[in-house]
């Protein structure tokens, strides 16, 4: 019978949800790794019992671990992110110039093709590969040094590598997103990198449409078609349909365009996703009601989803990668907010329910469709 | 000697009550836990710059020994296996 199986990174361990395709009935298993931060965790579509997930806390640093068995068992893998080489300095808040450190993994991203090859995203900014299982990761330097690096200056939360975008057919192109720095794309594997991120207008940097030093929050793509990008930016939700060649605002009739988080309808590439938070001094949902909008026009046109969401007395936030769709024939919804609640929307958004209330802030969701 | 981790190590190391190593320093103590337990390696020393981290303290005889040199001799009772060797994650935070 098929199902789905939702992946929960939260600021005190993973949970692991599954449920049968009607997505009503619901098994927790959980906390693993209790006490630590789980930034990310994500199985790989060519062995989905094969789940990645990033442990890490200020005591005891980075784990990465690694679950064979669908996240029933788990093993640490190797953790050793070193930069590739001389790592120079990337600017501070205040402009000054700072080492590049090694601070977290924000990301993981597994291959479409091959299980034993996972990219991630780190904190300072850069991006790792494995292709051994997660035994060595080596760094793909050629972004970090493509030239603008020295540029590149931390959002709130840190420099971090949050978004990896795999081109579903050409192995060779890769998105990234970078806060604040921007995004930017290879077209050869990940040797040379440019940036993409004209059409962003950034109001809170001196120069609104810099090269670089846009504070883009998320970033989300429809299989079908990879040129289109979605984007959430810390203001502004814009949209590429040239692989990032030029992006134009679809902020449209939302009613704050500043959010984190923003995913695609697994069947109509032309259905976004965002959760509009109140702004970026105030991290918490829109007028203290839980609603997520969706655009069926690609952007531009917005509808608020509140059946199920609480509409009043509501001051939670919704992280950047705790948005995540599944794949069944009537696409499922999922987001997890920094209150602890994780909401499943069967229905392409229309209902919605909790899954879990009580969980530890979350910082992450991913959703597995199992046949 | 014997050697106690902290909760959250031992976890990840997947083993329960004290350690036993071959040691007489600290390095040597990290050495031989790195090398027994892999996935200790970052946890206690920063990968980069092979220090301690900055929230993990060690503890020999009631005392500690954090910002002692890694390769000076760990007191006798510890090495005589009288006293446990204490890696302690520090106070710090809720």
């Amino acid at each position: 019978m098929a199902g789905v199986r939702v992946l929960v990174g939260t600021r005190k361990g993973a949970f692991v949800l599954t449920s049968d395709e009607g997505r009503r009935e619901w098994t927790v298993d959980g906390p693993h790794f209790a006490g630590w931060e789980i930034y990310h965790l994500k199985g790989s579509p060519v062995d989905p019992d094969r789940i990645w997930a990033s442990q890490s806390g200020d005591w005891f640093g980075q784990v990465i671990q690694r679950s064979t068995d669908g996240g029933r068992s788990w093993d640490a893998v190797g953790n050793d992110f070193s930069y590739d080489g001389e790592t120079g300095d990337h600017q501070f808040y205040d402009g000054s110039l700072v080492p590049w450190t090694f601070k977290r993994v924000w990301h993981l991203e597994p291959s479409l093709t091959d299980a034993e090859t996972v990219y991630a995203g780190i904190e300072d900014a850069a991006l790792f590969r494995t292709t051994d299982g997660g035994t060595t990761w080596s760094e793909l330097s050629g972004l970090r040094n493509h030239g603008t690096g020295p540029q590149w200056q931390p959002g709130a939360g840190g420099l971090c590598l949050h978004t990896i975008i795999l081109h579903p057919t050409d192995e060779q192109r890769i998105v990234t997103a970078i806060s604040a720095a921007g995004a930017f794309r290879t077209d050869d594997g990940g040797q040379s990198w440019l940036p993409i991120n004209k059409g962003l207008l950034s109001g809170e940097i001196p120069q609104q449409e810099a090269e670089v030093g846009h504070c883009v929050h998320k970033l989300a793509m429809h299989p079908s078609r990879p040129d289109t990008l979605f984007m959430q930016k810390h203001w502004d939700v814009m949209r590429t349909d040239d692989a990032g060649g030029s992006w134009r605002e679809i902020s449209g009739d939302l009613p704050t365009d500043f959010g984190f988080a923003i995913d695609v309808h697994a069947q109509e590439p032309d259905t976004v996703f965002v959760v509009p938070i109140t702004s970026d001094y105030l991290h918490v949902v829109h007028e203290g009601r839980l609603r997520v909008f969706r655009s069926r026009t690609g952007g531009e046109e917005w509808e608020p989803l509140t059946k199920g969401l609480p509409q009043e007395n509501c001051y939670v936030n919704v992280l950047r990668d705790a948005m995540a769709v599944d794949r069944l024939d009537e696409c499922g919804v999922y987001f997890g907010t920094t209150g602890g609640q994780v909401y499943c929307s069967p229905d392409g958004g229309d209902t919605w329910e909790a899954i879990v209330r009580d969980l530890p802030p979350v910082l992450s969701v991913e959703v597995q469709t199992l046949a | 000697m014997r050697v106690v981790l902290p909760y959250h190590l031992r976890n990840l190391a997947k083993v329960s009550g004290e350690l036993t190593v071959e040691a007489s320093t600290t390095r040597q103590v990290l050495d031989a836990l790195e090398s027994a337990h892999p996935q200790l390696r970052g946890t206690m020393r920063d990968p980069a710059t092979g220090g301690r981290r900055a929230y993990v303290r060690f503890y020999a005889c009631q005392e500690d020994w954090s910002h002692e040199d890694l390769d000076a001799e760990l007191p006798e009772p510890v090495l005589a296996g009288k006293e446990p060797f204490l890696v302690i994650g520090a106070m710090s935070g809720g």
